[in-house]
């Protein structure tokens, strides 16, 4: 019965999308830990592709669904470089915050 | 032969480049008959081109020699051209003539200096300019050549240059012309916007507007003043005094300072179709300078002085021919001053050589009988100048008196004047250095640059070398040459009728002729009887001894003229100059400046924005975006 | 029954995001992604991508979360966050209202534009014939699609990650004694 209240429509998707990479934008803001903050950029990726789908499936059209497909490809080859700098960073200074990485202070 | 007009200036050219790189082997005295050669072979160029044109009819006399063209820039296209016609080849006759004379005249006069080539270097190089000035086809030919001459007369009158007073005089010589060179300017900027073009044929022929006429003439006249050493820039002209005579002798009688009335005669069609009170600016002037420097001769001691003096009053009476509209007058003038006048320097210069230059007149006297040619060529200038017929100043002189009393009686009287004090203060001169009683045993130095060079004719002994002496040949044969023309030179522009004016009928095509009424006998009678008396009036006060001399101290000071101008320049003028420097460092740096410091000031405040921290600049971009976004929603409606 | 998966996937992925940015711990961070990850392969599958679903898990929850959790316990950087400290003053108020301006705005567009015409998409024959299969209709056609329309694309992809893990192992070598390190606190090079 509950089902026949509604079906969750391509809006509903896509507000979600919105919601998360608000969420993901608030967190890369906030955050200190540059480990969380490269995670709060994986929402924002996350709801990206949530949005690709929905539209995918909305107008028919497969290209949506292979733009994810590269979004996630790119998105583990950023993920890989990124930690490689982080780990490069914290090796020396192990509680470093992204604040203490001021060098291009004008 | 019209066309090798180009080889006029071509000649001194080529002997200054010569004694540039050969001088000094040239040597002494070889430097020196090298540039008397090469300005000779110029006047013998000139006498083929007058020959030549006199060949021709009065409408074909006019030829232009374009060199090459030097500065097509827009709608400014000046060619390096040589104009030749009757008005540029009757100066260069003359100035290639006496220059010619006064190159042989310096060889003696300077032989024995240390840098004697050095001096017919700067020689060849002055008769180059002045001929470059008197040839050119435009404004701007001529403007090289003035700045040319100007540049050479400050070499030459600082030529001796350990002395301080000579080089101070050749600095002041240069700035005072430059004075008058921004008149030129002036000229040329006016002449360029009236009609685009600097070349005379284009200027005297176009249609121009009275007061576009006047700005040019009186501009022209304001460098003319400057070169011509007219009230108020005459002042160079006595300082000047302080180079060789043989300068003194070229430049400041002969052809330098006659410049600025050849620039006025050329453009005398201009100065034809100007407002009439162009023409009595130009008269008074030149009128009240002539006084002016009269009166201040009959108080000067120095030779060289009093004839200084004497060209500054003469160039005033040409300048008066030429406002009252008297161009052929003028240039008359000009001729036969530029053969006394050089005449004169040249023999105060034999004098200066035999007395082992003294120049004081109170210490000469009684030299007739010790140097006699120097004596009768001398006696022959003075005659000339104060205006006894039938010697050759008497006939310009008078022409330019007629003109005058055309003009207006007064100007006739104020030139009247002039003439007695004329012939007052030169006779004054004579008397003290060839008559009256020997004054030179009082003071007297030692023998000084001269060698055994000249021969001396007249048995005089100089063994123990204070007797003055008669100059050797090549000083003394100028001198004869030129009083044989002092005496002759008249006969160019007599005025008995229509025919014997030769050098009007010569000149008309050039230069614009006025016609007059007016009887000349009695206005020549009345100037023969001025000169007289004024003859008199010396030998009663100087020979005589009846009456006591006045010469007071105001004369002697020139009026305090020139303190005036010092106190002028170093109080208030220092001031104002001051207070521009200023200007120039405080507000136009201060601009310049205070942009630098705003600048920096807002880098420093913005260059905070780059915090080097990455959240910040996320945030940065985040606002950002919501930015935009309100923007698509607000500005572009897309909701 | 699609609005019941729908919400208990919406809560998953709601909880797990809020999580990774109000956690103290890295750890408890990683964990809430991943609970945010599973939530959205849940809603992939409801949307019919079913490839791309497997590949979330795979890829996504599976390789780079596991990365992220290998780098916090390798270099021992597993302390809790002061979240207190915040030195930029504005920071905080400024990340609030940008967080409900975009929610806002992007919310309003989606809104908006829900009775907007849906322009009709053909899609290659290939790509039509591959989607009619009853099995793996998806993965056929994604896979038609990959590698026809957009095989440059893949191309490139390829060479970005050899270059990314040659980078990577570049970066995050420890040097041999003697060697010139590129990252130092103070700029120098050592």
């Amino acid at each position: 019965m509950i089902a026949a209240i509604a079906t969750p429509t391509t809006t509903w998707y896509l507000l979600l999308g919105a919601v998360l990479f608000s969420i993901g934008v608030v967190g890369v803001m906030v955050r200190r830990n540059p480990l969380i903050l490269f995670m709060c950029v994986e929402l924002m990726l996350n709801a990206v592709n949530l949005t690709f789908v929905a539209f995918a499936r909305r107008l028919g059209d497969i290209g949506g669904q292979s733009a994810v497909f590269f979004v996630m490809v790119v998105a583990a080859a950023e993920v890989v470089v990124g930690l490689g700098i982080v780990v490069a960073i914290l090796r020396r200074k192990p509680n470093a915050t992204t604040d203490d990485m001021a060098e291009l202070k004008g | 032969m019209l066309d090798l007009v180009w080889l006029i200036p071509a000649l001194p050219l080529a002997g200054f480049l010569c004694i540039l790189l050969f001088g000094r082997k040239l040597g002494d005295p070889g430097a020196g008959y090298f540039a008397t050669a090469m300005v000779g072979a110029s006047f013998l160029v000139t006498l083929g081109v007058f020959a030549d044109m006199m060949s021709r009819t009065a409408e074909e006399r006019s030829h232009v020699r374009t060199i090459f063209q030097w500065i097509p820039v827009g709608s400014l296209k000046v060619d390096l051209a040589f104009l030749a016609d009757p008005l540029s080849i009757t100066m260069c006759l003359f100035v290639t003539g006496i220059g010619t004379l006064i190159h042989l005249y310096a060889v003696g006069y300077m032989h024995g200096d240390s840098r004697f080539s050095k001096f017919f270097l700067y020689l060849n190089l002055f008769a180059f300019s002045m001929l470059i000035l008197v040839l050119g086809s435009n404004m701007l030919v001529t403007f090289l050549g003035w700045e040319g001459v100007g540049t050479c007369s400050y070499f030459l009158i600082a030529f001796w240059h350990e002395k301080d007073s000579a080089a101070t005089a050749g600095k002041k010589a240069f700035v005072t012309n430059r004075v008058g060179d921004w008149g030129f300017m002036m000229a040329m900027f006016f002449a360029f916007w009236a009609v685009g073009s600097l070349d005379y044929s284009v200027i005297n022929h176009s249609v121009l507007s009275t007061s576009t006429a006047t700005a040019i003439a009186l501009f022209c006249f304001i460098g003319a003043c400057g070169k011509s050493a007219q009230l108020p820039l005459y002042l160079w002209l006595p300082d000047a005094m302080e180079g060789p005579t043989p300068v003194s002798a070229l430049i400041h009688a002969a052809t330098m300072v006659t410049a600025g009335v050849y620039l006025m005669c050329r453009i005398s069609p201009v100065l034809d179709i100007a407002s009439d009170y162009a023409g009595w600016i130009i008269a008074i002037v030149g009128a009240a300078t002539a006084l002016f420097a009269a009166t201040i001769a009959v108080a000067q001691n120095d030779i060289k002085k009093v004839l200084a003096y004497s060209t500054v009053s003469q160039l005033g009476y040409m300048f008066l021919a030429v406002g009252s509209g008297a161009y052929t007058a003028a240039l008359f003038h000009m001729i036969t001053h530029a053969f006394f006048k050089a005449l004169l320097f040249l023999g105060a210069g034999s004098v200066i050589h035999g007395m082992h230059h003294e120049q004081d007149m109170r210490r000469m006297g009684a030299l007739r009988k010790l140097m006699p040619i120097t004596a009768i060529t001398f006696i022959i200038g003075w005659l000339a100048i104060a205006g006894v017929p039938p010697f050759a100043g008497f006939w310009s002189k008078d022409e330019i008196l007629f003109y005058a009393y055309d003009k207006s009686p007064i100007l006739w009287l104020v030139g009247l004047v002039t003439a007695l004090l004329t012939a007052f203060y030169m006779t004054r001169q004579v008397i003290m250095v060839f008559y009256g009683t020997a004054r030179w045993n009082d003071a007297h130095e030692v023998h000084g640059a001269h060698g055994d060079l000249h021969a001396d004719d007249h048995g005089n002994d100089h063994g123990n070398g204070t007797k003055p002496h008669e100059s050797p040949w090549m000083m003394v044969t100028p001198l004869v040459v030129l009083g044989f023309l002092s005496i002759v030179g008249g006969a160019i522009n007599l005025p008995f009728s229509h025919a014997t004016e030769r050098l009007l009928i010569w000149l008309e095509p050039v230069v614009v002729v006025r016609e007059s009424d007016t009887s000349k006998l009695p206005l020549a009678i009345v100037a023969i009887v001025v000169a007289l008396v004024g003859i008199a009036l010396a030998v009663m006060v100087y020979a005589k001894h009846r009456v006591k001399p006045i010469e007071p101290q105001i004369l002697a000071d020139a009026w305090g003229y020139d303190r005036a101008v010092s106190n002028f320049m170093g109080g208030p003028g220092r001031q104002a100059f001051d207070g521009v420097a200023w200007a120039d460092a405080h507000v136009v740096d201060g601009a310049v400046n205070g942009t630098g410091a705003l600048v920096r000031g807002t880098a420093g405040k913005v260059r905070k924005l780059q915090t080097g921290n990455v959240r910040t600049y996320a945030a940065a971009i985040a606002a950002g975006v919501v930015l935009l976004l309100l923007w698509f929603v607000v500005v572009r409606g897309i909701l | 029954m699609e609005l019941f998966v729908f919400i208990v996937a919406a809560a998953m992925v709601l909880v797990g995001a809020v999580g990774v940015v109000i956690r103290k711990h890295p750890v408890h961070a990683a964990l809430s992604l991943v609970l945010t990850l599973f939530g959205i392969a849940v809603l992939f599958i409801a949307q019919e991508a079913h490839f791309l679903a497997a590949v979330q898990v795979i890829v996504y929850a599976g390789a780079i979360v596991v990365l992220f959790l290998f780098v916090i316990m390798l270099l021992g950087v597993d302390n809790a966050e002061d979240l207190h400290i915040e030195p930029f003053k504005v920071q905080r108020p400024v990340a609030a209202v940008v967080g409900t301006g975009l929610v806002t705005i992007i919310g309003l567009a989606i809104i908006a534009s829900r009775k907007a015409t849906v322009p009709v998409v053909t899609q290659s024959q290939a790509v039509q014939d591959a989607l009619l299969d009853p099995q793996d209709g998806n993965i056929r056609a994604l896979a038609r699609d990959v590698f026809s329309d957009h095989v440059l694309a893949f191309e490139l992809t390829s060479v970005l990650l050899v270059i990314a893990v040659v980078a990577t192992v570049m970066l995050a070598r420890k040097p041999k004694p003697g060697e010139l390190v590129i990252i130092e606190s103070t700029g120098a090079a050592k």
